[in-house]
């Protein structure tokens, strides 16, 4: 079992933006509820996706320069990057077949 | 395609507890849930008024409290969204969600309520870059930043008073000279030397590149419009129903809440609605979660006289 990696701002470029796999990142926070519902979603999306998408978390509380960046003001947030492009993003709670669907459209346009 | 005895559409405080008393009634259930278990009450900050809690507790906890109690009893979530409720021939209820078709005896319909949106300019493009309908999830994304409140309800006094835990300031922009909040709330409110309140005025547009940048006000009484620079609009005006299931099916009130007796019984033999969508509902998280045991209990006895005539 893949376990979902930290991301944080020191690491976002290589981690991300240099991955030679697709790269879905889980914005949340300590205090975010519903970010605590979308946390088991990733970690068995990253079992299904395995070899195909890399799956990560980002703590904006301790982070704040990445979703700064990217004008995230609400979480969850999910960020979809393929080589180094940002390619979809979900914000707020969607169930798990929403999410799959909403990764494989990113990754096939 | 799954047979039940009872499906429960919403999982959130009337929903669960409809499941609890279904599921200790042994009865095979499914709860459909689109989003987040514990509904509105999933993104309270503190809740101070649901008995057994003298201290408060934080809204989401206690919804999962809620599903962790229903669950204990065999009650099974599926997070999925319901997109359509049939009455089929014999009786019985056919209920579609984006991922299956389930047949069940009876139903009890507890899709709650979604907040109302403003409808102006720039507030769709602008939902989650600084438009917001929750101060407690996105509140923190605000530190030392300017915010508006629009709305002058219960709900847009608490949620204004917890973004001031992190914004410098909170513009309450109310289309009335006074508020509906509950006078607790007001005082509160009117005590908090972060919050101002600007009476009888509108937000007419958000405006903002890539993120809230402006607001566009006007004075209803004078007429005249402000722009306003902020970084945030938070909106709480309100709900809508989450009817579209029911249309045609069982009778609505002009609010486009379901008809139900004091059982939570529609017209319809078999079908229940429990909790906000209900006509005259407290919407409260006690009354919705007494509704759903009310309505659990009907659908029990109406599953029993089935089951004896069968």
């Amino acid at each position: 079992m893949a376990d979902v990696l930290e991301v944080t701002d020191a690491t976002w470029d290589a981690d991300v933006l240099k991955s030679d796999l697709p790269v879905l990142i889980d914005f949340w926070a300590p205090w975010c509820g519903p970010c605590r519902m979308v946390a088991p979603i990733v970690q068995e999306l990253s079992e299904e996706y395995a070899g195909k998408v890399t799956f990560m978390k980002l703590n904006t509380d301790e982070n704040p320069m990445v979703p700064s960046k990217f004008g995230i003001r609400s979480i969850p947030s999910l960020l979809i990057f393929d080589k180094g492009e940002l390619k979809g993003t979900v914000v707020g709670f969607r169930p798990k077949s929403d999410l799959k669907k909403r990764i494989d459209e990113a990754l096939t346009v | 395609m799954q047979q039940l005895d009872l499906a429960i559409i919403g999982g959130g405080g009337a929903g669960l507890t409809a499941a609890l008393y279904a599921a200790r009634a042994r009865r095979s259930i499914i709860v459909f849930e689109g989003n987040v278990t514990g509904g509105q009450i999933a993104t309270t900050d503190k809740v101070e008024n649901y008995p057994g809690f003298p201290e408060g507790v934080n809204g989401f906890d206690l919804a999962q409290l809620f599903l962790q109690q229903a669950e204990k009893f065999g009650a099974e979530v599926a997070y999925e969204r319901v997109e359509s409720l049939k009455r089929l021939e014999d009786g019985a209820f056919e209920v579609t969600s984006t991922e299956r078709t389930v047949r069940a005896r009876a139903v009890i319909v507890t899709a709650g309520a979604d907040y109302n949106k403003l409808g102006v300019a720039g507030e769709t493009e602008l939902t989650g870059r600084g438009v917001s309908y929750c101060g407690t999830c996105d509140a923190a994304f605000f530190a030392g930043q300017k915010v508006i409140v629009v709305g002058g309800g219960d709900a847009a006094m608490d949620e204004g008073m917890f973004i001031t835990r992190y914004a410098e300031s909170v513009e309450v922009v109310h289309r009335r000279d006074e508020l509906r909040a509950s006078a607790i709330l007001q005082e509160r409110a009117f005590a908090n030397p972060k919050m101002s309140f600007t009476w009888d005025t509108v937000v007419e547009a958000i405006e903002g590149d890539g993120k809230v940048e402006r607001a566009v006000l006007r004075n209803l009484k004078t007429g005249e419009t402000t722009i306003r620079a902020v970084d945030g609009v938070f909106i709480f005006i309100g709900q809508v129903p989450n009817n579209h299931i029911l249309k045609g099916l069982v009778e609505l009130d002009a609010g486009g809440h379901a008809l139900v007796d004091l059982q939570m019984r529609t017209s319809v033999p078999g079908l229940f609605v429990a909790g906000d969508l209900r006509t005259q509902a407290a919407r409260q998280l006690i009354s919705a979660a007494g509704d759903g045991a009310t309505a659990a209990i009907a659908a029990e006895h109406y599953l029993t006289e089935l089951d004896a005539g069968a």
